[in-house]
């Protein structure tokens, strides 16, 4: 089962993967967004990390909850309130359990992937974070790793894609050939996920 | 008679100019003695181009006086923002409504909507006919 100190250290994995592929992440904003991507990610699980120390919430949901509104107040760009839908809505699909398992946190994650994908309309195929997100909640159903795995290949699979939501749509054919930031970060917070359930279990 | 409570407007843009300057530009086109509650929410908190939860939470507070407060922005991160604010329940005043319309066009008349005392749909009606305004 999974407790309140599982999603904060996963919360916490986050932060620092994203604090590691920064500049990466930012690189790849270059071409196709407004290179912002990697510091306004940095910026926002910063701030999750240091509410969480503060706050501690005790539940599952209650972490997840209290990192989305995190999310939306501090990141500034659209990647804020994407990402701070997809925690906070997993979070209340979790509801007030002290310990979930993996089953429901599966499915608390598919629910806060539909609410990403109703709050910015992005479909699979468009180039965005959906299209590491969608594959990764399929395969959670099978393994943490396997989730990480199908994340990683969501997001290299979006290079040949046109974008078709967001800044990079109005770049049209010319978004073409670059990797999706949205999708490469996506697919460090499942990738942080596939850690921190393996540092528990040994 | 009862005093008319007006509609509150928040404009939201990436930018802080643009949002300032669009407030200003409506309140003038809706004319002298419009008691129009208006406010700006643009850029960042640090002045940087983006969007702020907390700015745009302050400006709704600012111009609610009951009636509603409607909710015009320009793009991306502006209309997600306020979208998720909305989705979460309590942090924007009751009543408040993100307005489906162009930014500038939208603003002046929602202001100009605002200003004769009509009631938050007909501000937001107002606001979204805009679109159908052609310019050639």
């Amino acid at each position: 089962m999974l407790d309140a100190d599982f999603f904060r250290r996963w919360m916490t994995a986050t932060a620092a993967s994203v604090e590691r592929e920064a500049d990466r992440l930012t690189a790849l904003d270059s071409p196709i967004g407004d290179a912002d991507h990697g510091s306004n990610l940095h910026r926002g699980f910063t701030a999750v990390r240091s509410v969480l120390e503060k706050e501690a919430p005790d539940t599952p949901g209650g972490v997840l909850v209290l990192a989305g509104r995190q999310l939306i107040s501090t990141v500034g760009g659209a990647s804020g309130p994407l990402y701070g839908t997809l925690l906070r809505r997993t979070g209340k699909a979790l509801g007030d359990a002290a310990e979930v398992s993996d089953t429901d946190l599966a499915s608390a994650l598919r629910t806060g992937v539909e609410a990403v994908m109703a709050l910015g309309g992005a479909a699979p195929g468009d180039k965005t974070m959906i299209d590491a997100l969608v594959p990764a909640v399929d395969a959670l159903d099978r393994s943490f790793a396997a989730a990480r795995t199908a994340a990683e290949e969501g997001a290299l699979a979006t290079t040949p894609l046109q974008a078709r939501k967001g800044r990079a749509s109005y770049l049209g054919e010319r978004s073409i050939g670059h990797q999706d930031p949205g999708a490469t970060s996506a697919a460090l917070l499942v990738a942080a996920l596939a850690d921190t359930a393996e540092v528990s279990r040994g | 008679m009862a005093e008319v409570r007006p509609v509150g407007i928040v404009l939201v843009s990436h930018s802080a100019a643009v949002a300032s300057a669009v407030a200003e530009l409506a309140r003038g086109l809706a004319g002298v003695g419009a008691e129009v509650p208006v406010a700006p929410a643009g850029g960042t908190a640090d002045g940087g181009l983006g969007t702020s939860a907390e700015l745009i939470a302050e400006a709704a507070a600012a111009v609610d006086r009951g009636a509603g407060v409607a909710v015009l922005t320009d793009l991306g991160s502006a209309v997600l923002t306020v979208k998720a604010l909305l989705a979460e329940g309590d942090e924007l005043p009751e009543g408040t409504r993100l307005v489906d319309a162009p930014f500038v066009e939208g603003a002046v008349a929602a202001v100009v909507t605002a200003s004769t005392g009509a009631d938050l749909a007909a501000v937001a009606a107002a606001a979204s006919e805009a679109y159908t305004y052609r310019k050639e």
